[in-house]
């Protein structure tokens, strides 16, 4: 019985329980996340991190979100209300939705009946998953904008187009594991992987989507939306209280949302790594549940040790690393897993796959050379000397004053 | 106006004909010097943390740190503020308050003529300069290492003269009491009285 057939099974209450499951399990990830990654950076910096309030300082996030929720609400003169508000709940809802679709188990008892820990199963899971993440960022475009102020309304500017583009890139790095898997569901992606993790195999697809992920979700080195240097706080400059609160979860809920996402494509989602496979039985098939959570943690400390190592990136750079970097990249890549997918489809020899790997390591190695090549030709011409031109041209703004 | 606050032209300034020279770029650095990077944040992890656990652990300040001041005695328990406002003049934030009065043989504070009968400092106002001490003629006013010195009221802030003086340590004596037999303000000022003499225990 397939996942999704399992999951047609589940009664309502069942899927109640799933949904309380995964909305607790999120906001205890995210109270979770903010601790890791406060302590993890602090580690970094030679720092212990917050450890007064609770063992650890584990519960150092819930407190802030207490006295978050007790702040008081401002809502600025100029802002658009109706807007203001429902920004923040917009981002706070769409960031759960794409666990609906992200298996966290194999097959397991839940109150005595056969399922898998995994919301629903719709055979286009991956695609879903994009389409929620960019409603997310009307939340953030909204709140710039309703705010009436301009800081948050160049960091909701910043934010939008920044994620627009780097989605671009994230959609393409998926669509070779779409044609590697032959699915977009997320189960049978994770079931595609029983062999080699795609990790392995679209080993440029995982760097593609490790890289855009972290520009998806705003966060370091990408997080130009929220640049104190530049612009306050960004879109959230505005708020306050418990809609803050929304947005920071959102933000974590995000992160988690794009590990977890990473995790199903990249690393064999629920599955044990390569050689520990019995301990998926353990504890009735709940065991890999801890795989799951094991490989969004580390992805979660990538984020951090990100954060932790590289300053902001400039934006003209950051667009043009996205536009001019990735998605070509991505572009070449899928063509070069689709036509080796349909020469072994069509059953090419396998010194034919070899002589198509080769010409494309030779088209790779052409290029590289080439703009090596462009690259130091620019550097050993010398400068044009200045003359003036022999047409006319408007003077120098400070020839002919006296004033500086 | 001076001549320094007029502006420059730009011909004598000569800013459009500055010689030029290329900025070097030298473009994103190697793969392995990126890793080096997050290898030094990864290792950094795993070392000691630098931060002291405050209210638990509380790490000495440096010997001449600027801390809470201090009224000073005399080895007998005389007082060795004279009053004299000094340091009140000298305080550039305002922040001492001096009122003296004159010392009787019935109610002697200090040795000699003076000594302070108010003494305030308001710690809102201190900038812990040390200027007051450098003033004190006496060296009745000197400070401590104690840097905590926060609270919830501004009244509570201002510190009496109770508040700063020097507790009575082993052979002083609480004042008022008449000076060490046969001694006067000089001989105390050189530092020539040991301890309290019995015939100065009147009050007992």
């Amino acid at each position: 019985m397939s996942n999704a057939e399992l999951i047609a099974t589940d009664p309502g209450w069942i899927i109640l329980v799933k949904g309380l499951l995964v909305f607790s399990t999120c906001v205890v990830l995210t109270l979770l996340a903010i601790w890791a990654e406060r302590r993890i950076v602090a580690r970094m910096q030679e720092r212990p991190g917050p450890n007064r309030v609770g063992p650890l300082g584990l519960l150092q996030s819930l407190s802030d979100g207490v006295k978050l929720a007790l702040k008081e609400d401002l809502i600025p003169a100029a802002a658009d209300k109706i807007i203001f508000i429902l920004a923040p709940i917009i981002s706070a809802t769409t960031c759960f939705m794409a666990f609906a679709v992200i298996p966290v188990t194999g097959q397991v008892s839940l109150f005595g009946h056969q399922t898998v820990m995994q919301m629903t199963d719709i055979p286009v899971g991956v695609l879903y998953v994009l389409a929620v993440a960019s409603v997310g960022v009307y939340g953030i475009v909204l709140a710039g904008w309703s705010s009436g102020s301009t800081y948050p309304l160049l960091g909701g500017l910043r934010s939008s187009a920044q994620v627009i583009s780097y989605e671009v890139a994230m959609g393409l790095s998926l669509v070779s594991v779409f044609i590697y898997s032959g699915s977009m569901s997320t189960s049978e992606i994770v079931a595609a992987q029983g062999q080699w993790w795609f990790a392995v195999v679209l080993f440029p697809s995982f760097v593609i989507y490790a890289i855009s992920m972290v520009g998806e979700t705003n966060r370091a080195p990408f997080d130009l939306a929220e640049a104190e240097g530049e612009l306050v706080g960004g879109f959230h400059t505005e708020y306050s209280s418990l809609k803050f609160a929304l947005f920071f979860l959102a933000e974590y809920v995000n992160i988690v949302g794009v590990s977890a996402l990473a995790t199903t494509l990249f690393l064999g989602g629920y599955h044990a790594p390569p050689g520990l496979g019995f301990t998926e039985n353990w504890l009735g098939g709940w065991f890999t549940a801890i795989w799951f959570f094991a490989k969004v943690a580390a992805f979660f400390f990538l984020f951090v040790w990100l954060r932790g190592t590289l300053p902001r990136m400039r934006y003209d750079q950051f667009m043009q690393f996205g536009w001019k970097v990735l998605i070509p990249v991505s572009l070449f890549w899928i063509l070069v897993v689709a036509t080796l997918r349909l020469l072994s489809q069509q059953g090419t020899s396998r010194t034919g796959l070899l002589i198509f790997s080769g010409i494309v390591v030779a088209i790779v190695m052409f290029v590289n050379v080439a703009f090596d090549n462009a690259k130091k030709k620019k550097k050993n011409t010398p400068r044009p000397t200045l003359s003036k031109p022999d047409f006319a041209v408007p003077e120098l703004p400070n020839k002919g004053s006296d004033r500086v | 106006m001076s001549d320094q606050l007029e502006p420059k032209a730009s011909k004598d300034v000569d800013v459009n004909n500055v010689e030029f020279t290329p900025v070097v770029n030298e473009g994103p650095s190697s793969l392995p010097a990126q890793l080096k990077g997050f290898w030094l944040t990864f290792r950094t992890m795993f070392k000691k943390t630098l931060a002291v656990e405050y209210p638990e652990v509380k790490a000495p300040t440096q010997e001449r740190f600027h801390g809470r001041h201090q009224l000073n005695r005399h080895p007998d328990g005389l007082e060795k503020c004279i009053g004299c406002e000094l340091c009140a003049w000298a305080c550039p934030a305002d922040a001492i308050y001096v009122e003296g009065a004159d010392n009787t043989d019935e109610n002697r504070m200090s040795p000699g003529e003076r000594y302070g009968k108010v003494y305030q400092i308001n710690y809102l106002r201190c900038v812990f300069c040390g200027l007051c001490i450098e003033a004190c003629p006496t060296r009745a006013l000197t400070m401590t290492n104690e840097y905590e010195l926060a609270d919830n009221s501004r009244s509570s802030l201002i510190f009496e003269k109770e508040d700063l003086l020097a507790p009575l340590r082993a052979g002083m004596l609480m004042p008022p009491h008449p000076m060490y037999p046969e001694a006067d303000h000089h001989t105390y000022y050189r530092g020539e009285v040991p301890e309290a003499h019995p015939s100065q225990e009147v009050n007992k």
